[in-house]
């Protein structure tokens, strides 16, 4: 608490320093960059199960995570009035986990017993809005222990000539790469892992996001989202362990490419002057034999002008991967083995709610801390795991 | 992995003709509730991490603003 009132104090510092106004009565739009808006997001994620992929489908999942992402976004005009947005974020999470530190199998005291990632991106977009269409680029970076990941992406959109419609096509390119750290046992010279360099495997991730957005009348807009997703090069995890039927211990192995298919719709509707419907859909397919159907509804009800409450209600449910199965069932017999339980078939539930303020004249007076959004849920799988997650947004304009 | 693709090719064709068929056009001064940020279409900042743990402890993602990869979420 005491780390998020300083970051609020910073940031209002920091807004003190934006540039004049870029609008006014005449139109005018000043070319200067300002500070848009900044957002603080602080989240605690805490789960627990008894299916570790780590120690070959049992023992403790039990992990908790801190993540807190700062993003500063940024706009400006250009000479021919197009507007430029730049958006920084930078997120660190902090995680310890009771499977990771299994790697090594000295409880509490192994080097993977706890991890920080840091992840850092830039997002640019121009807008032209007298013709209708934007353009952006992106470039992300993502580092922990054992795995780094660089992004770069491309985007295009293009309004419709009444502009109730909108196409978004973003191609994006992930180059990550992970060190192949081996469970303890698997290791060759007896060494016990620690202070040492760990060679690297290569995974690549090619994306295009596809989505249109479109106003079917006063109440009512929807989206339709689909995604078609290349994964290529080392996507097992070393240190997953799997035990086959004769009890021999094994690394997690699984194909060197992954094909997806997710396609989604997602539609918000104003009922009456108080009640908003945000629902969404997504059917999920990939090459490993996943299927999985994703519900979601959230109902955001407003108490008065400035405050909401949004109840959310998530169903999911999912086919297996055909390479899955539990502890001490795979037999040599088989191509690919993983017993990572997020491969397996179940179904989850996830239920929760929200409450968002937007005061006029800021929150707790402060004029620049113009939002406040606290949101928390509880997941359940139903094969004994469940999570808990609270999220803190403060906004500062 | 075909029959999938002919569904998720259908999916996509019939909702779109759905919503087109649908729509009435709706000019600026009247998007008052469209313009909500209840009504975003989009996911808000505060949804961010909840994606994300979702990602990574299930077997899907995608189609919904998120991320495609990147991360390892291996805990």
């Amino acid at each position: 608490m005491k780390r998020i009132f300083l970051s609020a104090i910073a940031l209002m510092s920091l807004l003190n320093l934006r540039a004049q106004s870029t609008g006014d009565s005449t139109g005018f739009k000043s070319r200067k960059l300002k500070i848009d808006e900044i957002n603080l997001v602080s989240s605690y994620y805490s789960q627990s199960g008894e299916h570790a992929a780590v120690t070959g489908g049992i023992g403790s999942q039990k992990l908790s995570d801190i993540a807190n992402t700062l993003d500063i976004k940024l706009i400006s005009y250009d000479k021919k009035l197009r507007k430029h947005t730049f958006d920084a974020e930078v997120g660190i999470d902090h995680y310890t986990s009771a499977s990771s530190d299994r790697i090594d199998l000295k409880a509490n005291s192994s080097a993977s017993h706890s991890d920080t990632r840091i992840y850092p991106s830039l997002n640019w977009t121009m807008e032209n809005n007298r013709k209708g269409n934007g353009i952006g680029a992106g470039l992300s970076y993502s580092s922990e222990f054992d795995y780094q990941s660089l992004g770069v992406s491309g985007s295009f959109s293009k309004k419709t000539h009444d502009r109730n419609g909108e196409f978004n096509i973003r191609l994006q390119a992930l180059f990550d790469q992970v060190s192949d750290i081996k469970p303890v046992e698997l290791r060759t010279g007896g060494n016990s892992g620690e202070d040492e360099s760990y060679p690297k495997q290569n995974r690549r991730t090619l994306a295009a996001a596809l989505s249109w957005s479109q106003i079917v009348n006063e109440r009512l807009q929807v989206a339709l989202m689909a995604d078609v997703v290349q994964q290529s090069g080392f996507l097992s995890l070393p240190f997953y362990r799997v035990y086959f039927n004769d009890a021999s211990v094994h690394q997690e192995y699984l194909p060197d490419t992954r094909f997806k298919l997710p396609v989604g719709i997602r539609a918000s509707y104003f009922m009456g002057d108080k009640v908003i419907l945000r629902g969404y859909y997504r059917y999920y397919a990939d090459s490993w034999g996943v299927r999985s159907h994703t519900a979601n509804l959230e109902v955001p009800v407003k108490l008065n002008p400035f405050v909401s409450v949004a109840p959310f209600y998530r169903f999911y449910s999912q086919t297996g991967t055909r390479y899955f199965a539990p502890y001490g069932v795979h037999t040599a017999a088989n191509d690919y083995y993983t017993s990572n339980y997020d491969l397996s078939t179940f179904q989850s539930h996830f239920v929760g709610a929200g409450i968002r303020w937007t005061p006029l004249k800021g929150i707790a007076g402060i004029q620049k801390l113009s939002m406040a959004e606290i949101r928390y849920g509880h997941y359940t799988k139903n094969i004994a795991m469940n999570a808990n997650i609270v999220t803190l947004n403060l906004r500062f304009r | 992995m075909k029959t999938h693709l002919n569904k998720y090719v259908l999916f996509v064709a019939g909702s779109l003709l759905l919503t087109l068929a649908a729509c009435t056009t709706v000019k600026e001064y009247q998007k008052n509730k469209l313009n909500d940020a209840e009504m975003s279409l989009g996911n808000r900042k505060a949804e961010k991490t909840e994606l994300n743990f979702q990602s990574y402890r299930e077997g899907s993602s995608g189609a919904n603003g998120g991320k495609n990869g990147g991360g390892c979420g291996c805990n």
